[in-house]
């Protein structure tokens, strides 16, 4: 081994170093900032959404809504939010009888009658936006992630259709849209969200069930509600670290 | 030490391929992962566009008022008054883009009343609810009443809910 091998291995070695680094500080300046829409930046947001169980009346409008905002498939298993049904027998929180006629986008029908001492409710679901998603935990791709003001969104250039994601989901909040053979969840109306209008849901809500929140946003009302309301996440347990927060959530919804 | 280097030349030729495996590799990385791959997290951060670039399908409340003071002034004091205006009449952005071509169908008040005021046990206790056949018979609910403004009924008689 002369030295002179040695040394040029060395400077060698350093140089594919430096090199690469370079690389990569010349890509995040090639790209620069995702924000093209000139008053939204992703980092002045966290977004949240507050449901309000003793508010909701069970029309159905969100769900409606949402496929027509969303363009999700008309045929029912496919929801980016539903409203469940729940009938709680003799107020025993065990053994709840749960419907959902087509996601609740015809409204419900009355089914049971009235005064037989149980208890009964509608609970609307969605995509919980955890801020630690085991949905965004499992993808090998890289095709649903946690943007940067705190929406799960989906990839659809990206997305393999592999549905890991789907039986992650602790709330089954995911479906693959048969057209596209890829994932397609609640995107929590990004499109909207970030115009500066609210989400379909809570456009068409006429009881303000659903409201909007910004938790980054210290003039936004969500703070006042979540200080003045006993409120609970879904499947706490799950440690998901969902910002879906519901009112008057029953012992009883799963 | 001395069988090792006598087999040099084999250990050259396994370097050799590794050197260009490791270069075929970063070719095909370079080749096949977007620019903006990584940039805020394992993602593209190009996705962030794609979402945002959705069309809308509802206008949106202060959108709708821009044109249509008349109805916003109609509700105002009401029980209807802070109800969106497409909960009801549907998505209208495009009306919105184009009031000309595409019109708002209005809707059927026999069907739309009831999805929120038929009576359901598992509707709030407090919010009003009637049994629609025993309410209004076969008659449409805009004959009494005004869908903007509830509260204000057409002349006759104010039933009110039953629960």
């Amino acid at each position: 081994m002369s030295p002179d091998r040695r040394d040029f291995l060395a400077r060698s070695g350093k140089l594919l170093i430096l090199t690469g680094a370079a690389q990569v500080a010349f890509d995040s300046l090639l790209s620069g900032e995702p924000e093209r829409a000139p008053n939204y930046r992703t980092s002045d947001h966290w977004w949240a959404m507050i449901i309000d169980v003793e508010k909701c009346i069970g029309c159905g409008n969100c769900v409606r809504a949402c496929k027509e905002e969303n363009d999700v498939p008309r045929e029912p298993f496919y929801f980016r939010t539903w409203v469940e049904r729940y009938h709680v027998p003799g107020g025993l929180s065990e053994q709840p009888q749960v419907d959902s006629p087509n996601g609740g986008y015809d409204g419900f029908e009355e089914k049971y009658p009235p005064g037989d001492g149980s208890k009964s409710f509608f609970v609307p679901k969605l995509c919980n936006q955890c801020s630690n998603s085991p949905c965004v935990q499992v993808c090998p791709v890289g095709a649903t992630f946690d943007s940067p003001d705190g929406v799960v969104l989906v990839d659809r250039k990206y997305c393999l259709g592999c549905r890991y994601c789907v039986h992650a989901c602790p709330y089954g909040c995911r479906f693959i849209d048969p057209r596209t053979r890829t994932v397609d969840k609640c995107s929590l109306c990004y499109h909207r969200i970030t115009r500066g209008l609210t989400t379909a849901c809570c456009e068409t809500c006429p009881t303000g069930a659903r409201q909007l929140g910004d938790l980054k946003n210290p003039r936004d009302p969500i703070h006042e509600y979540l200080r003045t309301h006993k409120v609970q996440v879904l499947k706490p347990q799950m440690a998901t670290g969902s910002k879906t927060y519901y009112n008057g959530l029953d012992g009883s919804v799963r | 030490m001395g069988a090792l280097f006598g087999h040099r030349e084999h250990l050259v030729r396994v370097a050799a391929l590794f050197a260009a495996g490791l270069v075929v590799f970063l070719f095909l990385q370079a080749l096949l992962v977007p620019q903006d791959f990584g940039v805020y997290g394992h993602y593209r951060a190009g996705a962030l566009d794609d979402n945002r670039a959705r069309p809308l399908a509802h206008a949106g409340r202060s959108t709708c008022v821009e044109c249509h003071t008349d109805v916003q002034e109609a509700a105002k004091g009401g029980r209807h008054e802070k109800i969106g205006c497409e909960a009801c009449h549907g998505p209208l952005a495009r009306h919105a883009e184009d009031p000309s071509t595409t019109k708002a169908v209005r809707p059927d008040s026999r069907v739309l009343c009831r999805r929120c005021h038929a009576t359901n046990v598992a509707r709030p206790v407090r919010f009003p609810q009637i049994d629609p056949e025993e309410h209004a018979g076969k008659e449409a609910c805009v004959t009494c009443h005004t869908a903007h403004n509830p509260g204000a009924e057409k002349g006759g008689e104010n039933k009110g809910a039953t629960r």
